[in-house]
């Protein structure tokens, strides 16, 4: 494979998952109304209970709704990197992924083109839904727009790769709801996309130590630094590692035919 | 050019669904592969096409090997699988687009190359449709069209008129044999449908995995002593069903 082959690959792969995200209008707007729900109706009832004391990134006291915006820009990426686990295990059971299977160019390249596109068209959703959070007075530095591009390609390398790992566990489609009971609701709520860790602390040791232990929470934390224009070194390497992971796991697992016979 | 078939064996777990299979394709012919359901002729088709790694044996155009050259070996195989992988949503031409750019063909190549296949199939004035839109005999036109796009020397069908009427079943089939005649392709085109072969055809019988037939079509006249292919297939493959297997 030559660098223009590889190139011209990769845009086709862009291309076609754009047009793919183009056509489904109700994909973008439900992946907006959700975390949108979470900000406007969860934040409002939870603001009097939950009370948070000066953490960082943020050097004063901040809302809510501020608080968990980081959070809820990683739930777009994750429900897009399962999505896009979803439409893997589809395209294989219906057949379309023959075509990309049939590419003289190397499958692991292949899937990473995939895990790429994928990762980009999520960034979009992100933004719009930072540009929609304004008006609930989420308003972080403007050019923490900027420095959180970089952790937000990562953080959506990293779950659109658990995605592709997980497509590669699935043997049918019907299982596919299993991925949400015990993969997106636990890796959500037990992070510190809603409450910070120290609040998790005073409710039980174990329950911190999970939140701890995955990477989902370190994550979220390179996000509201890299927001704040701060870098959190230690979630930048756990989130890089566990990419690279997820990428290797995936890409190595991957069989054309899983569905097989 | 020569594609040859070497010692292929494979087994689902403990069914195994090809024997010790081994055949040379002659260059720029057609060749028809019968079976029954489940004889194992989308099994080959899946080894062939690298949906399933060779488990023994080879398989080769000229000098390069599956198991050593897989991506020059790809770069000269078109594919039309039975079941069909168009993106429905997507136009006609951004299917083809999209196939081309994974051959590492740029967008501008791809258009004039996508505008001359769907041309030679009469079909340049649907490119903007969405392949939703197309009834099934235009929709194989098109698989066959993007299957060409990058040039293939071999050309592989995995029953490619299944579901269509008798009518467009003829003309797909008739193009097909025109490739090989014009253009030198080499053609294996997966059937149970006995009409669609034509004497003098190369043929491949395979039933429960091995090969029974290797040779013209009217060997298997000769083999089952009967008198049309439909009597010499049936009789050939007698109480073979997928119910029994």
């Amino acid at each position: 494979m030559n660098i223009v082959m590889g190139w011209h690959c990769f845009k086709g792969v862009l291309i076609r998952e754009f047009l793919r995200f183009v056509q489904q209008r109700s994909r973008f707007l439900s992946a907006l109304v959700r975390p949108l729900l979470w900000l406007v109706v969860f934040a409002a009832g939870f603001r009097a209970a939950l009370g948070i004391s000066i953490i960082q990134p943020y050097d004063t006291y901040i809302t809510y709704e501020t608080y968990i915006a980081p959070g809820l820009c990683c739930m777009i990426l994750l429900f897009n990197g399962m999505q896009s686990s979803l439409s893997m295990v589809y395209d294989r059971e219906m057949g379309s992924m023959r075509v990309l299977l049939m590419s003289p160019l190397p499958r692991p390249y292949l899937l990473l083109c995939k895990m790429i596109a994928t990762a980009l068209i999520s960034l979009t959703q992100v933004y719009a839904f930072l540009f929609i959070a304004l008006m609930v007075d989420v308003e972080p530095p403007v050019i923490g727009y900027l420095s959180v591009l970089p952790a937000l390609v990562l953080v959506a390398l990293l779950l659109s790769s658990l995605g592709l790992f997980l497509s590669t566990q699935i043997k049918q489609l019907e299982n596919f709801a299993g991925i949400m009971n015990f993969v997106i609701f636990p890796m959500f709520f037990l992070s510190s996309a809603l409450y910070p860790l120290w609040k998790m602390q005073e409710a039980s040791d174990w329950l911190y130590w999970i939140c701890m232990i995955n990477p989902f929470t370190h994550a979220v934390e390179l996000v509201r630094f890299a927001l704040y224009t701060q870098l959190n070194t230690d979630a930048l390497m756990i989130t890089a590692g566990t990419t690279l992971l997820f990428t290797l796991l995936a890409v190595t697992g991957f069989r054309p035919q899983k569905t097989g016979r | 050019m020569s594609i040859k078939i070497d010692s292929v064996s494979f087994s689902f777990g403990p069914r195994q669904a090809l024997k010790n299979i081994s055949f040379n394709l002659l260059p720029g012919r057609f060749h028809a592969l019968l079976g029954p359901n489940g004889a194992g002729k989308s099994t080959l088709f899946s080894l062939i096409t690298r949906l399933n790694a060779l488990q023994s044996g080879d398989i080769n155009i000229d000098s390069l090997s599956i198991k050593h050259q897989p991506a020059s070996l790809m770069r000269r195989i078109g594919v039309v699988f039975q079941q069909s992988t168009l993106d429905l949503d997507l136009t006609v031409m951004q299917n083809l687009l999209y196939h081309a750019s994974l051959h590492g063909i740029s967008t501008t190549q791809a258009r004039v190359l996508a505008t001359k296949e769907l041309s030679r199939m009469n079909m340049a004035d649907r490119s903007n449709d969405k392949v939703r839109s197309l009834n099934g005999g235009h929709r194989r036109r098109v698989e066959i069209a993007r299957a060409l796009m990058h040039k293939p020397d071999f050309l592989l069908l995995d029953e490619p008129t299944v579901g269509l009427d008798p009518q467009t079943r003829r003309s797909l089939n008739q193009y097909v044999r025109d490739l090989c005649t014009e253009d030198g392709i080499t053609v294996l085109w997966a059937t149970h449908l006995m009409e669609e072969l034509s004497s003098g055809d190369p043929v491949l019988l395979l039933n429960k995995g091995e090969i029974l037939i290797n040779g013209k079509a009217d060997d298997l006249l000769a083999k089952s002593g009967e008198d049309n292919y439909t009597d010499a297939f049936h009789a050939l493959t007698a109480g073979y069903t997928e119910f029994n297997k």
